[in-house]
């Protein structure tokens, strides 16, 4: 039984110097075998092993992580949770997520500071303005809250926009997502590592799948550098490294693997309340707790498994934020790295079986991962326990690239997300 | 930045490039008698492979196609060579 | 109050006096001092609040190591915030203000948030603050953090230009490691490039002084500097080497004084770095207290400012570079005493000053200010505690380029290990210690096999033993400054399993503030080693991320600002339209006339209706004009199109759409034959790069490229194109030179003749649905064609036509415009265009894809009409349709275009409906923002359905 966390424990604790804390998950070492196997103990698959247990009663069950948990995409992401999208399919799966993040901090007992402060993309004419009128409408058709705001509305939620006589890119207004924010990434790994650890999941750290058991054509379980561990049913969930497990598996995937850059600039205090992103530069920021302002941008342009920054993109990401923000030139740049997305042709993610009968895939989240985490974990599990889809994840199924019904947000919505 | 050899214009930097696609894939054809699935794997599906890596490329600058061959982890660019005419 | 400048001595001009302010109180220094210096000089010992606790913060260190000195500086009106004291050169009239305190760093209103600390361990925000939610507690939380303060007003501009270098050796740092390997470079004939964060050369000898080749250090290293210049390298000073790159690449920030920061972008051939070795802590109760101050920035304060850290001071080392250190300050005048905590040392027995041996600092005494030492029983009253806990090498370049890493017992360091092909390490980064053995190292890595200069005495022992923080130590002892972390936090992290140093790092903040943890990492490890019973190199350290030091965000951005940030693509005859008076928007990247004229609806309304009863005049000149020759461009077009071409006969054209290979529409265009080998596709100005693209993927993966050549002259040439019933009058006035048959010429033709000598080609291509003319002329003779026809507008009752009343009269004859009017999903067939994929046996791109499930599916958004009451309001672009599904409403498309039609009198709007053929006569609702709507499905064309006007 886990202690929970309050503020009465932080009081008590804090009268013996802390002496009192568990550790937030248990250090297991891994059996023979178990019900479930998850690979990957990011979000996504920590979250599918609390989800498991929780929803579906399978305790036996491990996370199985290469390395520490929450150090891949989790721990290397902007932060951003937002349901601003076009397609049904894509807003029942995003709103599924932000609305697990709303009660998550209280049913994880483990404070993960979702912040909504919300979210503006940013239109400069008339042409995205009509475009950002297309996604509201349609956002609001599909259940998730969504306002267009004119300039003035825009400036007022950002006043440190550019919108001089010089700016490149003019302000004529906005998509709003009041309810789009920010959360603090490795507590939302920590949170399901410790709420799932307290039903009895297994987490391995330093694990690394060599192969998959495949008997009678089906996978029963997985090789590890740490023994071979069977099981039911095996989940994938590595995000960037999607496409080199599944050619363990022996199939390939329509995924392409990318770095994807991040940047955090020196503290200060609060001078920026929202998440903000301008369709001209494609560049986004919030300002996290401690005054960091967070930085996004687009992909990398060359395909690549190096979790590190390179200079083109930033001289363009940084170069888009001081042409949206230009008295952030005052600040300096205090790290920058990149992680490793698994980029889908329609970039929308691929939730399913996989070629391989029991292996299930929670992978091809792209640049977007980290805001579906609680749906992810809750679709897979759902797939693995049941071997069936749920609703909501059946649209994303591999199978859409047969028939051609692909969900290309920025090819719906006209903007790339 | 990383410095791409372009066979016919030489070292240029990353910004000159865009990736086409994997090396190794032909169009299967006549088309029309690729099943749904057959047609799928040749527009989307790819290895995306971990380390040494095939693929096509294309010199913005000269509009030259060529393959290139490199590591997706280190960078580290290994050859470089033009299409020799058709790729079937 | 104890720092003070000695009456001589430093190397500050003291014949300038630089007045500043510090929290509001005046004080003074000179040129040549840092923030740093100078506060010291007057007597400041409080320059901060710890970013968590609020604990007063005092400099520990004199340069980029430093975790304390960080302060907003106001100066000719505007305030650039979080500026480090210690790096910081003190200008005349600065207002310094501390961050994180207010009003002031001695008086901050929140100092005793630190009573309270016990309750706030590493990561105690995620164990509460959870009812009713987070946002409750969050905005109180998030104004208590951040450092200093932006100034709304100040926006600094996009000057830092960026400077790409060559040369054969980078040498980082230019200290007696890297000037020695420099110079032997150099001596060898090699072209360096030498680059040191500090304004002048010798590194750490500047404040520990040294004796090479047999006189001062300065001779040798003016020596090395000039070598290095008689031989076509170069020095930059104040020059910052933050990050090592893909294939190579090194980036350095450069200071200047005369003009704005640049980014130095650096290809070297190898690159040596020496970048030296930061001095680490010791750690033990309350060892954050101002006072408290790294042994060798002491030296530094003294040697390039002479400012003396206090008056009575404790020196506690484990190490013999804190000897000299002690020795100076004697020598300066304080009173010093040594706590070391070895037995014996060769410095240790050279010292002339009292040394407590074995003991070492077990807490530091004072509240906000430091009054004593506590040594185990030994009690010190000291002002000043200056401490050196060994030295951490300067490594992360070497990191950044992948190289590996080792630890070294003797040195209690992390060492490089094992070589890379373009870098290597030399001096203290390379565990290099001391004078004789960093110019040794330095001098071999210069590629130079013979002895190296000989140094004077004095240098050569270091003798580190180990002082890592003690788990059981009471009280609690600081390893982050910056971020409050103490030793309690770290073992609190591996009490609740965050063992990893990754896990360390993220769970505490160690090392995750503004000085990147280049006094801390080390330390925390070291106490998660202890903490955890496993070795230091067990634990491992984090990833080494650039930048080195934080760079100011606009060295990296550079000129990409305003107009230089993508810049739009230019009219030739941008000029003329400004005369006229033209409403200059961006369409397609472009900068393009949307009107003609100060009041732009009438204007729209104008032109639209000028075309439809007499002429408009409008520049087409980013209309793709993309030449596809050979025997096999027919083929290539064949591939391309989804049209068939080749049939075309030579002189006509065809509107042709191209798909993706997804069967997506992606562009439309007409395509001429103006030859049997030689065509011109006119594809939409947005999509001219990409279809060039296309085309010639198609011709080298599947054609044979000496049989078919692609030429984009869309650049070359400008298009003018006159639309409306009086455009051939247009013509026939302002141009009477031209043939008759081209003035003849029937709808979808094309000729080219010439006119004033210039090349001329006429098309007639409508996109208004009126009878048009198409004239592309070489960009040369562009304005002399503009002029002439503009010249008989009046007297036909047309005028220039811009692309808003463009926009309404296509959309009055249905033409979609590939973006707007489609999206990402739609098929030609979703254009009601079936003929091709119908008919069409051979291959061409995107075929295929054409007849999944989901291209035939009965479901499909299509293009069509909407038709509203005539006294309605255009329908709102963006709106959708609905279908009621189970109590709620399901999107059957959206509008995505709309207006109100000048010709017609009455709304007109094109929709992506699904299934919307079928529903043609149908009433759909539709509903924008809390609106609702209804409307009824038309065909896509309001105007003239039949094509009477095109030869009108």
């Amino acid at each position: 039984m886990i202690r929970r966390y309050s503020a009465w424990a932080l009081l008590r604790e804090g009268l013996r110097d802390h002496r009192g804390w568990q550790e937030a998950w248990r250090k297991a070492e891994p059996a023979a075998r178990y019900d479930a196997v998850v690979i990957g103990g990011g979000g996504h698959g920590l979250a599918t092993a609390y989800y498991l247990a929780k929803n579906h009663g399978i305790t036996r069950v491990a996370v199985l992580e290469k390395g520490w948990i929450g150090g891949g995409n989790t721990g290397r992401n902007t932060t951003v949770v937002r349901s601003n999208y076009f397609f049904p399919e894509s807003v029942a799966l995003y709103d599924f997520a932000l609305r697990l993040y709303e009660g998550l901090s209280r049913e994880l007992n483990y404070n993960i500071m979702l912040s909504q402060r919300g979210m503006l993309i940013i239109a400069h004419s008339d042409m995205e303005m009509e475009i950002a009128a297309r996604i509201v409408n349609a956002m609001r058709l599909s259940g998730a809250d969504a306002e267009l705001l004119g300039a003035d509305e825009a400036r007022a939620r950002v006043p440190l926009l550019n919108d001089g006589p010089e700016a490149r890119f003019p302000v004529h207004g906005g998509i709003w997502q009041g309810r789009a924010g920010v959360a603090r990434h490795d507590a939302v790994a920590w949170g399901y590592a410790r709420a799932a650890s307290g039903l009895g999941v297994d987490i391995v750290e330093n694990c690394e799948i060599t192969d998959f058991l495949v008997e009678d054509g089906s996978c029963v379980g997985v090789a590890t550098t740490r023994g071979t561990i069977r099981a039911d049913t095996v989940g994938l969930a590595v995000a960037g490294h999607s496409s080199v497990l599944a050619a363990k598996a022996g199939f390939q995937l329509p995924v392409h693997a990318y770095a994807l850059q991040a940047f955090v600039s020196e503290p200060v205090k609060p001078m920026l309340d929202t998440v903000v992103l301008s369709l001209g530069t494609g560049t986004y920021v919030s300002q996290s707790d401690k005054g960091e302002l967070v930085i996004g941008g687009g992909l990398d342009r060359v395909p690549s498994y190096g979790q590190r920054g390179n200079p083109p993109m930033q001289e363009q990401v940084l170069s888009g934020l001081l042409e949206m923000l230009p008295a952030v030139g005052q600040l300096k740049l205090m790290r920058h790295w990149a992680g490793i997305v698994d980029v889908v042709p329609d970039s929308s993610p691929l939730l399913g079986p996989s070629p391989l009968p029991g292996l299930y895939l929670n992978c091809g989240w792209g640049t977007g991962g980290f805001k579906a985490i609680p749906a992810g974990g809750w679709l897979l599990a759902h797939l693995m326990a049941t071997g069936e889809h749920h609703d909501i994840s059946r649209p994303f199924d591999l199978d859409r690239f047969a028939t051609g019904r692909l969900i290309d947000e920025a090819a719906g919505a006209g903007i790339a997300h | 930045m990383q410095l791409f050899p372009c066979p016919f214009c030489g070292l240029r930097e990353e910004t000159e490039f865009h990736f086409a696609a994997e090396a190794g894939k032909a169009r299967p054809e006549p088309a029309g008698q690729v099943s749904d699935d057959g047609w799928a794997k040749y527009l989307y599906f790819q290895d995306s492979p971990k380390g040494r890596s095939r693929e096509i490329w294309v010199h913005l600058a000269c509009g030259e196609f060529f393959v290139m061959t490199r590591d997706t982890v280190t960078h580290e660019v290994t050859g470089s060579e033009a299409l020799s005419g058709r790729s079937r | 109050m104890s720092g003070y400048r000695l009456s001589d001595g430093g190397l500050t001009d003291r014949g300038t006096t630089l007045r500043f302010s510090f929290d509001g109180t005046a004080m003074s220094g000179h040129s040549g001092d840092t923030i740093a210096s100078a506060l010291l000089a007057n007597g400041v010992r409080i320059v901060g609040r710890s970013f968590k606790y609020h604990r007063p913060r005092g400099l520990w260190g004199a340069w980029v190591e430093d975790p304390n000195g960080i302060v907003d500086v106001a100066w000719n009106g505007r305030t650039t915030p979080n500026l480090r004291a210690t790096t910081e050169p003190l200008i005349n009239g600065q207002e310094v203000r501390s961050v994180n305190a207010a009003p002031t760093a001695a008086g901050d209103r929140w100092r005793k948030l630190d009573l309270v600390s016990r309750f706030l361990p590493a990561g105690f925000y995620y164990k509460t603050f959870m009812w009713p939610r987070w946002e409750r507690y969050e905005p109180r939380i998030r104004a208590l953090a951040g450092l200093g303060r932006l100034d709304p007003g100040h926006e600094p501009a996009a000057d830092c230009a960026q400077v790409n270098a060559r040369c054969d050796l980078l040498v980082v740092g230019a200290g007696p490691a890297g000037l020695a390997a420099a110079r032997a470079a150099a001596a060898r004939g090699e072209t360096v490039l030498l680059v040191d964060d500090q304004d002048a050369p010798g590194g750490a000898l500047r404040w520990r002084g040294g004796t090479i080749a047999g006189s001062d250090w300065r001779d040798w290293a003016e020596d090395a500097v000039s070598t290095i210049k008689a031989a076509g390298g170069r020095v930059l000073f104040r020059t910052t080497a933050y990050g090592v790159y893909d294939h190579g690449l090194v980036c350095a920030w450069r200071r200047r004084e005369a003009g704005p920061d640049q980014l130095w972008r650096i290809r070297p051939g190898r690159t040596l770095l020496a970048a030296g070795a930061i001095e680490r802590p010791l750690t033990f109760a309350d060892n954050d207290r101002p006072g408290v101050m790294s042994a060798d920035a002491a030296l530094r304060y003294l040697r390039l400012y002479a400012v003396v850290a206090g008056r009575r001071i404790a020196v506690a080392t484990n190490n013999d570079a804190a000897y000299p250190v002690a020795a100076a300050l004697a020598q300066a005048g304080a009173d010093v005493s040594v706590l070391d905590s070895r037995d014996d040392s060769l410095a240790m027995a050279e010292c002339a000053l009292a040394v407590e041996r074995n003991t070492l600092p077990s807490a530091a005494l004072g509240q906000e200010d430091l009054t004593g030492v506590l040594a185990g029983d030994l009690r010190l009253e000291a002002d000043t505690l200056l401490v050196s806990g060994g030295w951490t090498p300067t490594i992360h370049l070497w990191r950044h380029a992948g190289g590996g890493l080792r630890y070294d017992e003797r040195l209690a360091a992390f060492l490089p290990e094992g070589g890379m092909p373009a870098m290597r390490v030399a001096g203290a980064a390379n565990g290099a210690f001391g004078l004789a053995a960093a110019l040794a190292d330095g001098h071999a890595a210069g590629g130079d096999d013979g002895p190296a200069p000989p140094v004077g005495e004095g240098h050569a022992s270091y003798a580190i033993r180990p002082a890592w923080p003690d788990p059981a130590g009471s009280g609690r002892a600081w390893i982050d400054q910056q971020s409050d972390v103490t030793v309690k936090d770290v073992a609190l992290a591996a009490r609740e399993g965050f063992r990893s140093v990754e896990h360390l790092k993220r769970y505490t903040t160690l090392g995750m503030a503004t000085d990147q943890g280049k006094t801390s990492n080390m330390a925390g490890l070291a106490a998660m080693a202890s903490i955890t019973g496993r070795a230091i190199p067990e634990v491992g350290t984090t990833t080494f991320r650039p930048p080195y030091v934080p760079v100011p965000l606009p060295v990296i951005a550079g000129r990409r600002r305003g107009q230089l940030f993508n810049p739009p693509k230019r009219l030739e005859l941008e000029g003329r339209h400004r005369e006229a008076v033209a409403g200059l928007r961006e369409y397609g990247g472009w900068l393009r006339p949307s009107w003609y004229g100060a009041d732009g609806a009438a204007a729209i309304d104008a032109e639209a209706r000028a075309a439809r009863r007499a002429v408009g005049l409008l520049d087409a000149s980013p209309l793709g004009k993309i030449e596809v020759i050979g025997p096999d461009a027919a083929a290539l077009l064949d591939f391309e199109c989804y049209n068939r071409v080749s049939t075309l006969k030579v002189g006509r054209a065809r509107y042709v759409l191209m798909l993706t290979e997804a069967g997506i529409v992606y562009d439309d265009g007409v395509v001429m034959r103006l030859a049997e080998d030689r065509f011109i596709v006119s594809c939409s100005s947005a999509h001219v790069a990409g279809v060039r693209m296309r085309l010639e993927e198609w011709r080298q993966d599947r054609f044979d490229p000496a049989r078919v050549f692609i030429h984009d002259a869309t650049a070359h040439w400008a298009t003018i194109a006159a639309t409306g019933p009086k455009s051939r009058d247009l013509l026939e006035a302002t141009l009477p030179a031209l043939p008759r048959q081209a003035l003849d010429l029937a709808h979808m033709a094309v000729t080219e003749t010439a006119l004033d000598d210039a090349p001329l080609r006429i098309a007639r291509v409508s996109f208004t649905g009126e009878r048009s003319y198409e004239l592309s002329v070489p960009q040369s003779a562009a304005a002399a064609l503009w002029d002439r026809l503009t010249a008989g507008l009046a007297t036909l009752g047309g005028c220039r036509l811009g692309l808003e009343a463009l926009l309404i009269l296509r959309a009055e004859k249905g033409y979609p415009i590939i973006g707007k009017d489609t999206d990402g999903l739609t098929m030609p067939h979703d254009l009601g265009m079936t003929g091709p994929m119908k008919k069409r046996e051979d291959e061409f791109a995107g075929r295929r894809a054409l007849f999944t499930p989901q291209a035939r599916g009965a479901d499909r958004r299509q293009l069509v009409g909407l038709a509203v009451d005539e006294s309605a309001e255009p329908l709102p672009t963006g709106a959708h349709g609905y279908a009621p599904s189970g109590g709620r409403r399901r999107s059957i498309g959206y509008v995505t275009s709309s207006y109100l039609s000048p010709e017609l009198g009455r709304p007109i709007a094109l929709a992506l409906i699904e299934n919307g053929r079928e529903r043609l006569g149908e009433r759909i609702p539709l509903v924008h923002l809390d609106a609702t709507f209804e409307a009824m499905v038309t065909s896509p064309v309001a105007y003239d359905p039949a094509g009477m006007r095109l030869d009108a």
